[in-house]
């Protein structure tokens, strides 16, 4: 095992360790008594701080170990727990999620940040009266950081030699970020040596000649400016010394030993271009070090990448018992091959019958198996409900509301992807609701509803679907607010009149925010928008129900998985398709007193009471070789999309089974209409009908088409 | 050719490199023509097999085989250089290509009357292509190859299932 995998271990372990810590804070607030709360909060903390020691994560373990300290003096009964502490720890918990996302991206993290958080934790411990022990257990450091802490914002200062090589922005550094940063921790004195300066003919513009000599005067540790070179450090020479040290150590002026983890215990380390030794160093002190200065405006972009790339993670955690099922199919598997090929030794009639049930034990099985891998990628909602408890408590704080989160069916399942994808639209509906849904506690007062809110959250399987329900008892939505801000933004006309659901769709139209100010919460207007075109993309949709006063429901409805997809096979010219069961209502026969001709308009079919526009693949789709066939007497395949109603004319239909979706925009392009394609049992493939996309084409073409003698009138029996 | 040939990892997309080394071409026969592509950018050659139309796509683009349980599309070359269409002999093959795309390496079938040879071309055999080659669309042409006894049409595939 590498460096690299442990490391991948301890980050792993402490993500999970961090949301456990989150989720008992979040708790903690309601049930400030609960020992085994405190006591899994200290674990955690204590858990991590000790990885964190292992791998040299300075500022990982110190914060943990403040942490760890104040949960201590929690739990033996010196502090109480009150709101404040919770968001202090609350803070605190971030700003160690923060240090490990910097660590684990390699880049530096806010030294900053977490000094002031540990400035605040220790807050806390001052006004119990406990005395705060800001010594981890990491020898090196400790002393140093003990003194620092003793003697304020001792100055310590450093010369640098600092000369880079020629090629340094090549490499796409540029020393002027350096030196920015040094600034930052400091007084910065800097002379720079011209004298490799080529004269104007020798001279590259892409090349850097100069070389510095830096003098320093900050509170810092030597390894914190010493960072300042961390993506530099095998492309320069550095002497890095330590002029003077802090006036109650030894007064020294000459170079003075820095602690170990910094590269610079010899008073100059020459580092070459590219030199072995040198990178595998790095890569040792990269955790001590990355913990260290202060976010340099240029790595602000770095962050963000981290952040995205962290959304969408590329592994995926499964239960044992996944495994287990799936370790034992495969076993009922190898030995019904093993039956079926010694059966296959030497076929006799009369083993035909233990043939066929051998294939049927295949059949079995296979599905089984099919079943146990697609479940594999399903993980249980909780993984984005959990993300919910903070935002709100969060959100109440800064708004000043009361409110109660209730979460049902957290353990609903659904595909990791669309999991991933959903959490976002969630989280933002669910600060909408808070900050736009439940009111102030004296207006909720006066309205004669408690104070306190709630907002539910919950999720449920509803036949091939995953619902879920974020539904608050506040002041639902304004319909006359919504109907005059569409008037002004001119959304609708002034006359039209629009009934209660019509006007609840319009708070998805893009721009439109009622917030009468822009808040950080909400209100932008760009917000709902994309959160239906988020929900709608993922095959879902997104439905409001609003009672005035009472509150207001938005249900989101998602696919199981975007994988594979219930499907009825059928057949129009030749061609094989695949229509997703959810979107078909019935199949029939057509009876020709029920077919309407409109006048080049093509046709419609009477449905009981309602008239459905007649849609025929081999037209609409262009299908080349087709043969027209009679309406009359064919077979039409109800289908209902979310614009509506349509009858698809077949041939035939063929089987119900699973189909596993392949994409065509992988090795081609969308295809509107089309959904996907699937391989079939043959080795053929089939299309997958998109059932919203044919009503958009049928939309798109039918005035074209009704030119040349309507969708199906040419065929009209 | 007898000039031993070292190909650069993938000269189409490194004129710098296609200029100073021999590349292999596999040539395909079409109405007669023989044609090259670049033999890097095949996958593999398949049989002719029906395909799964696509609707309303233009009529080169024959549909969607199954490769191995990925999808991926045909294209008719006859269609797409517009020459006349020609029913599916038994010479006939699929030629699958990889080629980049905007969004990724993509893979591709194309379809032509027989596969013929490979040839080691060197840059200086080849010339610029007519400006106004009759009957072919100049965009997929990249130049033409001079052998002791013949020419070869070599063309750049990466755009014939694009625009349409």
């Amino acid at each position: 095992m590498s460096m690299e995998e442990f490391h991948q271990i301890f980050f792993e372990e402490a993500d999970e360790l961090m949301e456990a810590m989150e989720a008992e804070l979040l708790e903690m607030v309601f049930e400030p008594d609960n020992p085994e709360r405190i006591n899994n909060v200290f674990r955690a903390a204590h858990s991590i701080k000790g990885g964190a020691a292992t791998f040299g994560f300075a500022e990982i373990t110190e914060t943990t170990h403040v942490m760890e300290t104040l949960m201590n003096e929690v739990r033996e009964g010196a502090i109480a727990v009150d709101r404040s502490l919770v968001d202090v720890l609350l803070s605190a918990a971030d700003c160690v999620k923060d240090l490990l996302a910097a660590v684990k991206g390699g880049g530096p993290a806010d030294a900053g940040l977490a000094v002031a958080t540990r400035t605040a934790l220790e807050a806390c411990l001052e006004r119990s009266g406990a005395a705060p022990q800001t010594s981890p257990p990491q020898p090196d450091s400790s002393d140093e950081d003990a003194a620092a802490a003793e003697t304020g914002a001792a100055l310590r200062r450093y010369r640098i030699g600092f000369r880079p090589a020629h090629g340094l922005f090549r490499t796409g550094n540029d020393p002027l970020h350096i030196l920015r940063a040094l600034r930052e921790l400091g007084d910065l004195e800097v002379e720079v040596d011209t004298g490799s300066v080529p004269t104007l003919d020798g001279f590259r513009a892409d090349q850097l000649y100069l070389a510095w000599t830096l003098h320093i005067a900050t509170g810092s540790d030597p390894e914190v400016v010493l960072e300042a070179f961390e993506w530099v450090e095998d492309l320069c020479e550095i002497d890095f010394q330590e002029v003077e040290s802090r006036p109650e150590a030894t007064p020294d002026d000459a170079p003075a030993a820095v602690p170990a983890a910094a590269p610079a215990g010899a008073p100059a380390v020459p580092m070459e271009a590219g030199s072995a030794a040198g990178t595998e160093r790095r890569s040792a002190d990269a955790g001590t070090l990355a913990a260290g200065t202060a976010e340099r405006p240029d790595s602000a972009p770095h962050r963000g990448e981290r952040r995205a790339a962290g959304a969408e993670s590329a592994t995926i955690r499964v239960g044992i018992d996944k495994i287990d099922t799936l370790i034992n199919l495969v076993g009922e598997l190898v030995i019904t091959q093993s039956m079926l090929s010694d059966l296959g030794e030497d076929v006799e009639l009369c083993d035909l019958d233990k043939l066929r049930e051998g294939f049927q034990q295949l059949e079995r099985h296979t599905r089984a198996l099919q079943e146990s891998v697609m479940k594999i990628r399903m993980v249980p909602i909780s993984n984005v409900f959990n993300r919910m408890p903070r935002t709100v408590h969060d959100l109440t704080a800064r708004l000043g509301k009361q409110l109660d989160l209730v979460m049902h069916g957290e353990h609903t399942e659904l595909d990791k992807t669309l999991m991933e994808r959903i959490g976002d639209p969630l989280v933002h509906l669910v600060r909408n609701a808070v900050d736009h849904g439940v009111e102030m506690p004296e207006v909720r007062a006066a309205h004669g509803k408690p104070e306190r809110g709630t907002l539910t959250l919950s999720a449920f399987h509803a036949g091939g679907d995953v619902v879920i329900e974020i539904s608050d008892d506040g002041a639902g939505l304004d319909t006359e607010r919504i109907r005059a801000k569409a008037r002004d933004r001119g959304l609708v006309d002034a006359g039209e009149q629009l009934d209660e659901a019509q006007v609840h769709q319009l708070i998805f139209h893009p721009g439109f925010s009622t917030a009468e100010e822009v808040s950080d919460v909400s209100g932008r207007g760009v917000g709902m928008d994309v959160v239906r075109q988020n929900i709608l993309g993922l095959g879902g949709s997104v439905e409001i129900a609003s009672d005035a006063g009472r509150g207001s429901t938005f249900t989101i409805r998602l696919p199981l998985t975007l994988a594979i997809v219930d499907a009825q096979l059928l057949q129009v010219a030749g061609q094989i398709y695949a229509v997703p069961l959810v979107s078909i209502v019935e199949s029939f026969q057509v009876e020709r007193a029920n077919l309407k001709s409109i006048a080049e308009r093509g046709q419609l079919y009477r449905v009981r009471d309602d008239y459905v526009p007649v849609v025929d693949l081999t037209s609409l789709f262009g299908i080349r070789e087709a043969t027209p066939q009679p309406v009359a007497g064919g077979l039409l395949v109800l289908v209902e999309s979310g614009n509506g109603r349509m009858g698809l004319l077949v041939d035939d239909l063929l089987a119900q089974q699973q189909v596993v979706i392949k994409s065509l925009e992988s090795n081609f392009r969308a295809v509107p209409g089309v959904s996907g394609a699937t391989i079939l049992g043959d080795g053929r493939v089939a299309l997958i009908v998109d059932v919203t996309g044919l009503a958009r084409l049928l939309r798109a073409t039918g005035g074209r088409r009704g030119q040349d003698g309507g969708l199906t009138g040419i065929r009209a029996a | 050719m007898s000039s031993a040939t070292t190909t650069t990892a993938n000269p189409e997309h490194d004129p710098a490199g296609a200029q100073q080394h021999c590349a292999q071409y596999l040539t395909f026969l079409l109405d007669g023509e023989e044609y090259g592509i670049d033999i890097l950018s095949v996958q593999e050659i398949k049989g002719w097999q029906p395909c799964t139309e696509l609707p309303n796509t233009p009529d080169y683009v024959l549909g969607v085989i199954n490769l191995r349980g990925a999808v991926i599309p045909v294209i008719d070359l006859r269609r797409r250089l517009g020459m006349a269409p020609r029913d599916a002999g038994k010479l006939t093959v699929v030629i699958v290509i990889r080629h980049a795309a905007a969004d990724g390496e993509k893979v591709l079938g194309v379809v032509v009357d027989a596969v013929s040879d490979v040839f080691d071309i060197a840059p200086d055999q080849v010339s610029a292509p007519p400006s106004l080659e009759a009957g072919l669309d100049g965009r997929f042409v990249r130049g033409l190859a001079t052998l002791a006894d013949k020419m070869i049409i070599l063309l750049d595939l990466a755009h014939v299932a694009g625009d349409a």
